[in-house]
């Protein structure tokens, strides 16, 4: 078994189905990207978005990539940051991040986290929570459970982290945890440059992120991040094999972010030679070009698309606006689901 | 026919795993081994597919049981030692603690922590994580102090659709036995009155207890009568009862092997003098280990601990106001 390769998606491997597929995801991509601008311009404009913005502008073919690979309600998908075109491709509804951003009680986290931290559990798609590193266990642990009741079937669990995040002991623990016990999961490191603002240099001393998947006997590929083609490519590839019976798979994508670590940040610790470098490439404007490259799509059908993403994102950010925020009146203020356990309840 | 507190601990855990196919155990050498302190000892045999060895990651552990739980799994997690839990500390606080008030899902999870000190144990095999768990919202802390309560509120965590922290005492494994074990009678947020007396009252709970139980035994031959109010559960913690005992004595000593700082004494000491002030009849006092790394050589850790003789010094101070 090769432990550590690198995916090129060649002309050989753009069936039809490969094209739906592409297409599918670029449309997602697009989606995404527009509405981490309305998300971004909201913040900017301010009063209306309760806390910070992170966007994974430059992320989204990697994101995506993986995202459409996993199957609603039979996969589990535990996303992390920059994940928004990834949650899309899941299948989670915009209007789930537009509640979750404006702190509406219809949200999925009704008012009680924002951001990015938005999830339905019980649907498959787990609530991340900021310390990084530490979903890998928990989705592994939802296959685990699922192996115990003999309902695993072919599912697959994935997550995702980027080249900062490798360095928690969560991670570290996480995936030799997911490959002694065999589980079927896809780990992304998007290796994005910073962490925040700390570059590689600073994060790590191995030479290859996809080195450490041989140290835990998983199987690890490294990919540019900014072709749509070859992201699809590795994901597909990953996912059939964790499917398959082969235990964890890793990806890693390499790319630069298009933003700051969030919207308060300007990212200026970017050098300008690292925003001109190939991997610096947006991905969005590398998909499209490929499509219309292969006749796939005309430059009118991608403005078109456009459109109507924008007029999707524009009504979805106006219905939300108009809909009840939490009231701390109506609040529960309950931390456990056991009322009789909440301190001062039990009258005997 | 006699029981240990240790073998309530996994009898309680057999009947959890016989009674519930959604039950299963994960922890550092629990399965063919039966546990550090052979907590499971005999249970791989009996439930192979459902007892686990895991690797020395506590992080991942409690991370694991918490997406099992997610899935509709109940299970009982193993730290070695209640000290090493500290490395799943964010996945216990951060994870475990906030899913259900985030997500409304609850996470039924159980984690056991053999907690406490025993001799030549040292810095790292003695501490009580109790007071740093209580403190976050959205966990159950447990910790039993007798071979029933062993059994029974182990039971109750796994039932419980919340993360519960149980805590079990390791000096009490061997040195704690019973005849049998009796029915279920109160339920976890319940504290109970493990002698009734009208001097004094001590508050404590897991190990402290037999502590506090031999002090009141010793101040009975001065003539004092000194309740002990075994509190069971550190979060729910029974104010009712603790209120009302103190009511009768007028004198309260807050008592627990845990480091002084914060932590569960001073939350007794805190809760009497502000919901009941009046009911006092002298300043509230608080004995607990000394504020120092837990001591390895048996000579230093007796000294290190609250044990009969301090209590019933403390008590003597207590009753002299």
């Amino acid at each position: 078994m090769a432990l550590a390769s690198s995916i090129n998606c060649a002309e050989t491997d753009l069936t039809a189905d490969f094209r739906d597929q592409f297409l599918q995801t670029f449309q997602h991509m697009m989606l995404s990207r527009v509405l981490e601008e309305k998300l971004g311009s909201l913040y900017r404009a301010g009063g209306r978005i309760v806390g910070g913005v992170y966007l994974g502008k430059g992320q989204e073919a990697f994101s995506a990539a993986l995202g459409i690979q996993l199957r609603k309600g039979k996969d589990v998908y535990a996303p992390l940051i920059r994940d928004q075109a990834g949650r899309i491709a899941f299948g989670e509804p915009i209007i789930d991040t537009v509640r979750t951003y404006l702190g509406a009680v219809t949200g999925p986290m009704r008012g009680r986290d924002g951001n990015i931290h938005r999830g339905r559990p019980k649907e498959g798609h787990m609530a991340m929570i900021s310390h990084l590193g530490s979903m890998l266990a928990v989705a592994s642990g939802a296959l685990f459970a699922r192996r115990l009741a003999g309902t695993l079937g072919d599912s697959v669990g994935a997550t995702s982290i980027g080249d900062g995040g490798t360095s928690t002991g969560a991670f570290h623990e996480g995936l030799n945890m997911a490959a002694v016990e065999k589980l079927p999961m896809i780990v992304s490191v998007a290796n994005n440059q910073y962490a925040y603002s700390t570059p590689n240099t600073r994060q790590y001393a191995c030479e290859n992120l996809v080195d450490r998947a041989a140290g835990y006997g998983v199987e690890g590929v490294t990919v540019d991040a900014t072709d749509l083609a070859s992201c699809l490519k590795a994901f597909r590839a990953a996912v059939a094999r964790a499917r398959s019976g082969g235990g964890p798979q890793m990806v890693v994508g390499t790319l630069l972010r298009l933003s700051g670590h969030g919207e308060h940040d300007d990212a200026s610790y970017i050098p300008d030679k690292a925003r001109h470098a190939p991997n610096a490439r947006d991905c969005l404007q590398v998909a499209e070009e490929f499509a219309c490259a292969h006749g796939w799509m005309t430059p009118a059908e991608v403005r078109e698309l456009h459109e109507e993403v924008r007029r999707t994102v524009d009504q979805t950010v106006s219905k939300v606006s108009k809909e009840p925020t939490p009231d701390p009146y109506k609040e529960n203020w309950q931390a456990l689901s056991c009322a009789e356990l909440v301190e001062g309840q039990y009258k005997a | 026919m006699s029981i240990t507190y240790l073998e309530a601990i996994r009898e309680a855990q057999y009947e959890a795993l016989r009674s519930d196919p959604s039950v299963f155990l994960y922890g550092q050498d629990i399965a063919t081994f039966g546990g550090a302190f052979k907590a499971t000892k005999n249970l791989s045999r009996e439930f192979p597919n459902r007892v686990f060895d895991s690797p020395i990651s506590e992080d991942a552990m409690i991370g694991m049981a918490v997406g099992a739980a997610v899935e509709g799994a109940r299970p009982i997690v193993e730290m070695q030692f209640a000290d090493f839990s500290s490395i799943g500390f964010n996945q216990i606080i951060n994870q475990a603690a906030t899913l259900y008030w985030r997500t409304n899902v609850p996470c039924p999870i159980t984690i056991r922590m053999p907690s406490g000190g025993t001799a030549g144990s040292g810095p790292f095999h003695s501490q009580s994580m109790e007071a740093i768990y209580a403190h976050y919202p959205g966990l159950v802390i447990v910790t039993p102090a007798t071979v029933e309560d062993a059994y029974w509120m182990l039971l109750d965590s796994v039932e419980i659709n919340d993360p519960v922290v149980f805590c079990e005492h390791k000096f009490l494994y061997y040195h704690l036995k019973a005849d049998r074990i009796g029915d279920r009678e109160l339920p976890i947020g319940k504290a109970r009155i493990a002698r009734p007396g009208r001097h004094a009252t001590i508050v404590t709970y897991s190990a402290m207890v037999h502590e506090a139980l031999r002090a009141a035994e010793e101040l009975q031959l001065d003539g004092y009568q000194i309740e002990v109010v075994d509190l069971r559960s550190v979060k729910p913690m029974d104010t009712d009862t603790i209120l009302a005992s103190v009511a009768r004595t007028g004198r309260l000593l807050a008592l627990g092997e845990a480091f002084p700082w914060g932590g569960v004494t001073a939350e007794i000491i805190a809760r009497v003098t502000t919901e009941g002030f009046h009911l006092l009849d002298a300043p509230p006092m608080r004995l607990n280990s000394k504020d120092t790394p837990i001591p390895y050589h048996p000579n230093l850790w007796k000294a290190h601990r609250p044990t009969t003789a301090t209590i019933a010094a403390a008590l003597r101070t207590l009753l002299r106001h």
